[in-house]
């Protein structure tokens, strides 16, 4: 029978999970960070820049609303409701911000503040980043029970891809509100489109 | 009105399953075994009302949608509503199942289409019980217990003669005499 010796079972498994999940993902974004591509040079400069900490809000934020939307979709049962409007709030607001920004810059400057000085690189290295959360957050959905997998893993993906960007502001020189609206964006959606595409695979129980 | 009355009783129920999970989950056994007995009741008719044209495979699909509870019943969130968390996984099991019949149809000829063996077979195996059921109930109790223990039950002479107390040329000739009178009672003689 079931019941024998089911003994008690710990309380809220998912918030513990989750927190040695992006812990361990964040430490491995970090120390891949600081081998391969190291803090960008001129760190003690871009604190004092206000850019900077609207970026680091940006991404903190986009973190936080995918870490509650892979939360909810790893309990069977849990409907998304607003997260998905929490999601898109972040995104909206870098995006005014870039066009107020693109909207008062002459001409010849849209381009750079659009393309910077590392688009080709940007997505990529994210991407790159983002790899240890991945694996990190798939772990702990595993452990969990998501019943929409593919969704489930899109938002997987999307942490690891927020996790990993956290890491990469740090080192990414780029401060232009067109740039992070869309190259940030970007390297976030590569992993989710991973996730997407793996999820029904990985999440199956 | 009536409508209120049914969730009202709805909720009553939830109320004490979700009772009993959560003292199941803080480690009182009996509590968490009534839990999954009235469980399982509950999975078996959320699931058979949408396997209507599956019925065989409805007891498995309770069973496994039972373990699948039993397995993740960490995952279930005091502040969620208990009916939500159950029924969201016995339908993620029912679709694995579907899904998993799809692909096994795929590869192999669907037998029931042509002769839709299955369900006439079974309606027919039924009828055929009751029938003679009936039928046997007119004969005298010494040629019919013969013929329930061998024929039907399989048992041998000695076994019979054993159980029920007659002598093994008896149970040999209340079987004859029995599957006599039957014959004559199907043909219409009796």
């Amino acid at each position: 029978m079931l019941a024998t010796g089911s003994g008690a079972v710990q309380p809220n498994p998912a918030a513990r999970r989750y927190a040695t999940a992006l812990a361990g993902g964040a430490l491995g974004a970090a120390l891949l960070m600081a081998v391969l591509l190291g803090p960008r040079h001129d760190f003690a400069v871009a604190v004092r820049l206000p850019m900077f900490w609207i970026k680091l809000a940006f991404v903190a934020s986009f973190a936080a609303a995918s870490l509650l939307a892979a939360l909810r979709l790893s309990r069977p049962g849990l409907k998304l409701a607003w997260v998905p409007g929490a999601l898109a709030a972040p995104v909206l607001a870098i995006w005014l911000l870039a066009a107020a920004v693109l909207v008062r810059a002459e001409a010849p400057q849209r381009a750079v503040l659009f393309f910077g000085e590392t688009w080709n690189s940007c997505p990529f290295l994210i991407a790159m980043l983002s790899a240890p959360a991945f694996v990190a957050v798939i772990w702990a959905m595993q452990g969990l029970a998501p019943t929409r997998l593919r969704l489930a893993g899109a938002a997987a993906g999307l942490l690891a891809g927020a996790v990993g960007t956290l890491v990469y502001s740090f080192h990414c020189p780029e401060l232009a509100p067109p740039f992070i609206g869309f190259w940030y964006l970007l390297g976030m959606l590569i992993p989710t489109g991973v996730g997407a595409l793996l999820g029904p695979r990985l999440l199956r129980w | 009105m009536l409508r209120m009355e049914e969730t009202s009783r709805l909720d009553a129920g939830e109320d004490r399953l979700r009772n009993l999970l959560l003292r199941g989950l803080a480690g009182d056994e009996p509590a968490y075994h009534v839990f999954l007995r009235e469980l399982s009741a509950h999975l078996r008719a959320f699931l058979r009302r949408r396997l209507v044209r599956l019925p065989d495979e409805v007891e498995d699909l309770v069973q496994e949608s039972l373990l699948a509870i039993h397995n993740q019943r960490h995952t279930y969130d005091a502040a969620q509503p208990l009916t939500a968390w159950i029924h969201a996984i016995a339908k993620y099991k029912l679709v694995d199942l579907l899904r998993r019949r799809a692909k096994r149809e795929l590869l192999t000829d669907p037998l029931d289409d042509e002769f839709d063996l299955a369900t006439a077979a079974d309606g027919a195996a039924a009828d055929a019980r009751r029938d003679l059921a009936k039928l046997l109930e007119q004969l005298p109790q010494r040629q019919r217990l013969p013929i329930v223990h061998m024929k039907l039950e399989g048992l041998s002479v000695a076994e019979t003669a054993r159980l029920t107390g007659m002598s093994e040329s008896a149970v040999k000739v209340g079987v004859h005499r029995g599957l006599k009178a039957l014959a004559a009672m199907i043909r219409g003689e009796a």
